[in-house]
């Protein structure tokens, strides 16, 4: 399996074995339009599942229960407080904690008192908290404002590195395109929004744009001095670049994919809700979507923007017209198909015409 | 090399010479440990959460921030908690954590209002108790210094406990009557046996605390430390402040003169009555003629007065500094907010919960770290045992860093940034990732290992810093401007981003550079994962430079078809229509000489010279 692995990837280095992923985008492109309107509208009707920072509210976390069954909860909180709609959830081994809108310090204690009754534990295994609903929004703010200057820096950074603008936009517009996606997905589950999760959509961001740079820097290399030479296209050298890097990121998502499953898998099965698991479902869900994006978004979304680039059009046109020529001039399918791959490896042994050799220039 | 292996290992020398020589322990909290020191939410403990309000809505600047925590920290160290940390998070927001559970008063004590007041001086001295109080001493840390004391005790009550003579002061306050503030028979007996009492060279007495009484004699001592002092009765408040700034005190003429000061500014109302209090206070003696500033029950400066202010702008001159000089006026306007606060969360979280969550998090990542060891060796073979070595460096290096920052900057893990390190190997791994895969890459063109690793790095370093240059920028631009657990994670992942680059160039490009000698790599053994068999060395010809090629071996020609690619590209070689021979008899290929002269040998002797010389043009 390996070894086969390791011979797909020799293929689709020398561009033996290619796909069409810059080739397809209108495909690719319509299944990420379909998807962030999907996002968008899940979104808009749904809305996220808003934690406890951000609504506000009393919370009571009772450690060390023989049972932890929620109705016990419900129960106790329907005496104390009528009209409370509770919000019990396990957490870790023995706990289970409660979360209702905000109570009034009498309150907090006789349903804390209560609480431990109920689950026969001392009272002082019963802790309670409240958050003021501003707290988790200023935080968050900060968060979001910390973030928009980031992908402002981000996008300036990459524009001067690959010294090309278009670049520097399409990541940006993919990695957006991730979050709008992963926050789709954590909407349609359901998955309550905490200060965690924020910081889970950072590292999202940042996953995004790291995997799209090193993707990007592949296309760079293959793409440095494609206007010096008519044999293939922008586009087929960026595709050959993508088809080069897949193993690449198909290691990275996997090894970076591995420890985040290790801790969904052991935080959701074994310990309940909690810090840990919030940022790894987050993370689990965006490392993914945003490997795929390099490739399938990104990657065809930049060649669809430089195509547009004079420099790079004029090109374009020059290699299709030569090969349009050669072509009529009744060249050999598979120099034409090696072409085609954008592969930089040229087939041995074939004479390449004079205006391969060298020239003086003048 | 040197040079690699003493940065990798200062750090180690660093813990542990500290851990030798200033070892944590509980009566050196700041020293340092093996271990890193945990956050709040993996040790457990209490966090409230507080909001500055101002009354008015006047906007709250940054300065007065800084001066409230100032403020509140200066509560929470002086009731004796250990270790608290306390921080602004947002524009208005104080976050203030404790470990160990805290009751309601410590939190009604810490977020007590801080106010400012301006109250004549009686009489001062040194901050040495010249009573020896005989009562519990614990129990002057209860009074603290906002003790309150008027009224005649009758008696003396020199060694009695000062709750009792407060109690007592105040129930008598009334047999008084002062003429006005500054009038000496405010000292009563037992004002003066609680100034006696007074000790401010005891921390405990210097924590404030608000809830002084404003028409009371306040006993209490500087903020320093460095002097006790009675006060009378509030003649301004601190709100009657409208600004106070720092700068050059101008000269009668107009000129600026050489000398620090700082230039209170009052409203009309202040205005009134510091002109009241300054008429009075000038003609009396020192040091009656003082008057203190007292914020958050201590005293900040105590001026005297050299003459009435009419106009309500008042100028503090003396031995200033620049320094000094802004200092002051910063706590005065901060005095000046009417500033209260609200309590917006309290926080409990469980130790156990917290450890639990920890020993789990940990578990998860030394199964998510085994998961990667796994998959690397199955994708690369020995190799992988390379990205293993570089992340338990990586992991080692990251580990020390932590416990060193947690003794010198007193970084705390939260369970964000454990959950910022198990992401981490993700990213890391991904850089050797890229360079063996740029190896791979190299030797697929047909270079020897040695050629292939210098050419796979110069790429792969372009490409690696490229990418972690990004994740820095995120990590330091998140740092700055968020706070809280995004801040803790933003540190971890700029922290883990600088401590790769360092382990990819120092580490794992020296050794692959040594490996790539080695027989095992070098010659491509089918374990090594770098072997001729897995990167299709074998298949069809490659150019190797110098006008040779390498011809496949001739099992390769039939290896079993591994699917099926979508164009398989015909090689010209591959005709098996040259019967004459192409290598010489020591395996070397032959020149186009030699082989035309080996062909014209063998057309000598058949008639396929035209098939031949057709052949021959190709090349």
């Amino acid at each position: 399996m390996a070894g086969s692995f390791a011979h797909w990837g020799n293929d689709l280095y020398t561009g033996r074995r290619s796909y069409p992923i810059v080739q397809r985008r209108g495909l690719w492109f319509s299944i990420v339009g379909l998807l962030s309107a999907a996002s968008i509208l899940v979104l808009v009707f749904q809305g996220l599942n808003l934690g406890i920072d951000f609504r506000g509210g009393s919370e009571f976390t009772v450690s060390g229960v023989a049972s932890t069954d929620e109705d016990i909860a419900l129960d106790t909180v329907a005496t104390v407080a009528p009209g409370e709609v509770p919000h019990v959830t396990r957490v870790g081994a023995d706990s289970v904690r409660v979360q209702v809108s905000q109570l009034d310090n009498d309150e907090t204690g006789e349903l804390q008192d209560a609480l431990a009754q109920a689950y026969g534990v001392a009272p002082s295994e019963v802790t309670a908290n409240f958050i003021g609903p501003t707290w988790g929004e200023s935080v968050s703010m900060r968060a979001l404002w910390g973030t928009v200057a980031f992908v402002i820096a981000a996008a300036v950074f990459m524009a001067v590195y690959f010294r090309a603008w278009r670049m520097s936009l399409a990541a940006v517009v993919a990695m957006l395109a991730d979050v709008l996606v992963s926050a789709g997905v954590y909407a349609v589950i359901g998955w309550e929004v905490t200060p965690s999760t924020i910081i889970g959509f950072l590292t999202i961001l940042g996953f995004s744009l790291y995997d799209k740079m090193v993707v990007f820097d592949k296309v760079r290399e293959n793409t440095v001095a494609v206007t010096e030479q008519t044999r293939s296209t922008y586009a087929e050298r960026a595709n050959l670049a993508v088809n080069q890097t897949l193993v690449r990121s198909i290691n990275t998502s996997v090894v970076a994919l591995l420890p985040v499953a290790g801790i969904l898998f052991v935080g959701g099965f074994l310990l309940g809700a909690g810090t840990l698991n919030d940022i790894s479902l987050s993370l689990f869900v965006g490392i993914a979507v945003g490997a795929t994006s390099s490739i399938f978004l990104a990657t065809p979304l930049d060649v669809a923007l430089r195509e547009r680039e004079p420099r790079i059009a004029e090109h374009t046109k020059k290699v299709m017209d030569l090969r349009a020529g050669l072509a009529a001039e009744g060249a050999s399918d598979d120099l034409l198909a090696a072409a085609a791959s954008g592969s930089a490896q040229l087939v041995p042994g074939h004479h390449q015409g004079h205006t391969a050799q060298p020239k003086r220039r003048r | 090399m040197l040079l690699t292996i003493l940065t990798i290992l200062l750090p180690f020398g660093a813990l542990l010479a500290g851990w030798q020589f200033d070892e944590k322990s509980s009566d050196n909290p700041d020293g340092a440990s093996l271990a890193p020191g945990l956050a709040l939410d993996l040790q457990g403990g209490t966090q409230v959460i507080l909001e500055a309000v101002t009354s008015d809505g006047s906007e709250i600047t940054p300065e007065a921030m800084e001066e409230a925590i100032g403020v509140i920290r200066q509560r929470v160290d002086a009731n004796g908690v250990t270790e608290a940390e306390i921080s602004s998070q947002g524009a208005r927001q104080i976050v203030v954590e404790i470990p160990g559970e805290v009751d309601d008063e410590t939190v009604a004590l810490i977020s007590q209002a801080a106010q400012m007041k301006f109250r004549p001086v009686l009489t001062y001295g040194a901050p040495q108790p010249t009573v020896q109080p005989s009562a519990s001493p614990s129990a002057s840390a209860k009074g603290g210094s906002g003790d309150d004391a008027a009224a005649d005790g009758g008696e003396n009550a020199g060694a009695e406990d000062p709750a009792e003579l407060e109690k007592k002061a105040v129930e008598e306050a009334k047999d008084v009557n002062p003429t006005d503030g500054s009038d000496l028979a405010q000292i009563t007996p037992s004002v003066q046996a609680l100034y006696d009492q007074l000790d401010c060279t005891n921390p405990k007495n210097l924590e404030g605390g608000g809830g002084d009484h404003p028409d009371r004699v306040l006993v209490t001592c500087d903020q320093t430390g460095a002097a006790k002092y009675i006060l009378g009765p509030v003649e301004v408040d601190g709100t009657d402040l409208t600004s106070a700034t720092s700068g050059l005190i101008p000269g009668s003429n107009g000129t600026v003169t050489n000398e620090w000061g700082v230039t209170l500014d009052f409203n009309s109302e202040g205005t009134t009555k510091f002109r009241e209090t300054t008429e009075r206070l000038t003609s009396l003696e020192p040091p009656r003629n003082q008057f203190a500033i007292v914020l958050d029950g201590l005293i900040v400066s105590a001026p005297s007065s050299n003459e009435p202010i009419t106009n309500g702008q008042a100028t503090i001159s003396g031995s200033f500094t620049r320094d000094s000089a802004a200092t002051l006026a910063n706590q005065l306007s901060f005095g000046s907010l009417p500033l209260t606060f609200e309590v917006d969360g309290q926080n409990q979280i469980s130790a156990t919960l917290g450890s639990e969550q920890l020993q789990r998090g940990l578990f998860a990542g030394l199964i998510g770290l085994a998961l990667v060891v796994v998959y690397s060796m199955f994708q690369y073979r020995t190799l992988g045992l390379l990205t293993v070595a570089s992340l338990v460096v990586a992991g080692a290096m990251t580990y020390v860093v932590i416990a060193l920052l947690s003794w010198t900057m007193g970084y705390r893990l939260s369970l964000p940034g454990i959950a910022g390190l198990i992401v981490a190997i993700g990213f890391t791994a991904d850089s050797f990732i890229v360079y063996f895969e740029r190896i791979r890459d190299e030797l697929r063109d047909g270079r020897t290992l040695r050629l292939a690793v210098q050419r796979g790095w110069v790429r792969a370093r372009r490409t690696v810093l490229a990418a972690k240059s990004v994740n820095l920028l995120s990590a330091v631009i998140l740092y700055f401007m968020t706070v809280g657990g995004v801040r803790g994670f933003a540190f971890t992942l700029g922290l883990t981003t600088i401590i790769d680059i360092m382990v990819v160039f120092w580490f794992t490009h020296p050794v692959m550079e040594l490996i790539a000698k080695i027989p095992f790599f070098r010659d491509g053994h089918k374990a090594s994962g770098l072997s001729a068999d897995r990167l299709d060395l074998d298949k069809g010809p490659r150019y190797r430079g110098a006008g040779r090629f390498s011809t496949p071996k001739p099992e390769a020609a039939d290896a079993p078809d591994y699917g099926t690619p979508s164009r398989e590209r015909e090689l010209v070689t591959a005709q098996s229509v040259t019967p004459t021979p192409r290598t010489t008899e020591d395996g070397r290929r032959m020149t186009i000489a030699e082989r035309r002269a080996a062909e014209r040998k063998a057309a000598a002797g058949s008639a396929e010279t035209t098939q031949t010389a057709q052949n021959e043009e190709k090349h």
